[in-house]
């Protein structure tokens, strides 16, 4: 073991991180004004309209069809004029949060539509507007599967980020990139992966806790 | 009063038009108890539906209590449903919230200050008798209790009509007939018109005074319950009161004369 692995990893640890926490946050923003406009536009929806509802759907299809690898390079202007560079982490969000936004809305799309017409309707019945049925009715009773969709996001945009790794951004997918496979340091490479492993599971298992106790308190017998 | 003047209602479907609703016109006096029956597709449900216009119906006028419902705008319509309660047959209450906040719901969709809510919701949940169950979640309760928490839902801001969409036909027998005598007993008590779908004669037996039976999305008779069992006019009124009687003569057979239905 070299003495500067335990300094790398942690640096491409803190800039994963950094890239994971960041683009997380602004793809599920967006994921979400997605997801919800995709519900509410649809054929039947609460705010009907289904042109407005096609435009979307292809624009999402067609930024999902482009391999990701393929969208941080069309993006890289993007990336320039927010941040002013097109390397490092900070760059990197740019395209991540772009990339990994329809994915999110699809995902996000479907665990609204698992909450029943009828409870909608008893919301409308009421004489709720379409605001308080959106974020009083519609989010709260999607919420497990809202959390579990988000885990499954959150997840692939560390997947992303070490695919970012490979054209500059930084981070543990840079590293297994640069030392690992370029420089032949099998300990770096080792390790990253090791990294993005544990990185995974905690997501996942943070994802399935907090959800599973929301499940349970709606359920749990007294 | 509740008015009900000429109204019609068609769907589109792939094979053309389908006529749901064909000219209904009905009057529901103020505190009365009416019931529509009808079998499966016979329009009943689009028909309680169209009152306060989950469905929109493509002609006619709906007034309930002064209020011309069917000429309101988006923003009216709001207001209007606020005063119009509406239980369903699948409860439809909300899975993230406990009885109380599912029964403050409306209160708070009416914009009512805090204080009110916490002191109606806890009046109307001893109404429907469900007080130990204000931070018990849907799951957690039986199909009558939900019901009883639909009920406690739809009354709390003090609606004008109550509207019932087959509300017990998910019930066993035993349960609908508690949730019957806590309607009737509603009723009785706030003076509360009621207006009932169902398929069950038993239900329109129980607990309405006047009826109206449809077919085809016709009203073909209406009128008090008594009339409908003495002496039924149209067809469905006739094999509703056919089935009864099969049923009635097969028990005697079974159990002697006397049993009854």
């Amino acid at each position: 073991m070299k003495d500067d692995l335990l300094e790398l990893l942690w640096r491409g640890l803190l800039e994963t991180l950094y890239m994971v926490l960041w683009s997380s946050l602004f793809a599920l923003l967006l994921g979400m004004a997605l997801g919800v406009v995709l519900v509410v536009t649809e054929k039947g929806g609460l705010l009907q309209a289904p042109r407005l509802h096609k435009v979307i759907s292809t624009v999402i299809n067609s930024v999902r069809s482009l391999p990701f690898i393929i969208l941080i390079v069309l993006l890289l202007p993007l990336a320039r004029f927010v941040v002013g560079t097109t390397l490092g982490p900070t760059a990197a969000i740019v395209a991540l949060s772009i990339g990994a936004a329809p994915f999110l809305g699809r995902i996000i799309e479907n665990s609204l539509k698992e909450v029943s017409v009828g409870k909608i309707e008893a919301a409308r019945a009421m004489g709720a507007n379409a605001s308080t049925i959106i974020f009083r009715v519609m989010i709260p009773e999607a919420l497990p599967a809202l959390i579990r969709s988000m885990t499954i996001g959150i997840i692939g945009i560390v997947e992303f980020t070490a695919i970012a790794g490979a054209i500059g951004a930084g981070g543990l997918g840079s590293l297994a990139i640069r030392f690992g496979y370029q420089r032949f340091r099998e300990d770096v490479l080792l390790s990253t992966v090791i990294l993005i492993i544990v990185l995974v599971q905690v997501i996942q298992w943070t994802g399935d806790t907090v959800a599973g106790r929301i499940e349970r308190k709606r359920t749990r017998f007294e | 009063m509740i008015a009900i003047r000429n109204l019609s209602k068609s769907y589109k479907t792939p094979k053309g038009a389908v006529t749901a609703l064909d000219n209904i016109n009905l009057e529901i006096q103020k505190g009365d108890i009416f019931g529509i029956i009808g079998f499966s597709g016979a329009g009943k449900s689009t028909l309680i539906r169209c009152l306060n216009r989950l469905e929109e119906p493509d002609q006619g006028a709906i007034e309930i209590e002064g209020r011309l419902i069917t000429q309101c705008t988006p923003a009216e319509l709001q207001q209007a449903r606020q005063k119009i309660g509406m239980i369903f047959q699948h409860f439809n209450l909300f899975d993230s919230k406990t009885v109380f906040q599912n029964v403050a719901f409306p209160l708070k969709v009416a914009g009512h200050p805090e204080a009110h809510i916490q002191r109606r919701v806890r009046e109307i949940l001893e109404l429907v008798q469900l007080q130990d169950k204000e931070k018990a979640y849907p799951f957690q309760l039986s199909g009558g209790q939900k019901q009883r928490v639909g009920i406690a839902r739809a009354l709390v801001n003090e609606p004008d009509v109550l509207l019932s969409d087959e509300a017990t036909s998910a019930l066993d027998p035993q349960t609908t007939y508690s949730i019957l005598e806590l309607l009737k007993e509603i009723n009785r008590e706030l003076n509360l018109t009621i207006i009932l779908i169902t398929h069950e004669l038993d239900v329109l037996q129980h607990i309405c005074r006047n009826m109206a039976v449809i077919e085809h999305g016709r009203i073909v008779e209406t009128g008090p319950v008594d009339k409908f069992f003495l002496n039924p006019e149209s067809d469905t009124a006739r094999r509703f009161v056919k089935i009864i009687e099969y049923y009635r003569e097969q028990r005697i057979v079974m159990e002697g004369v006397g049993a009854g239905i």
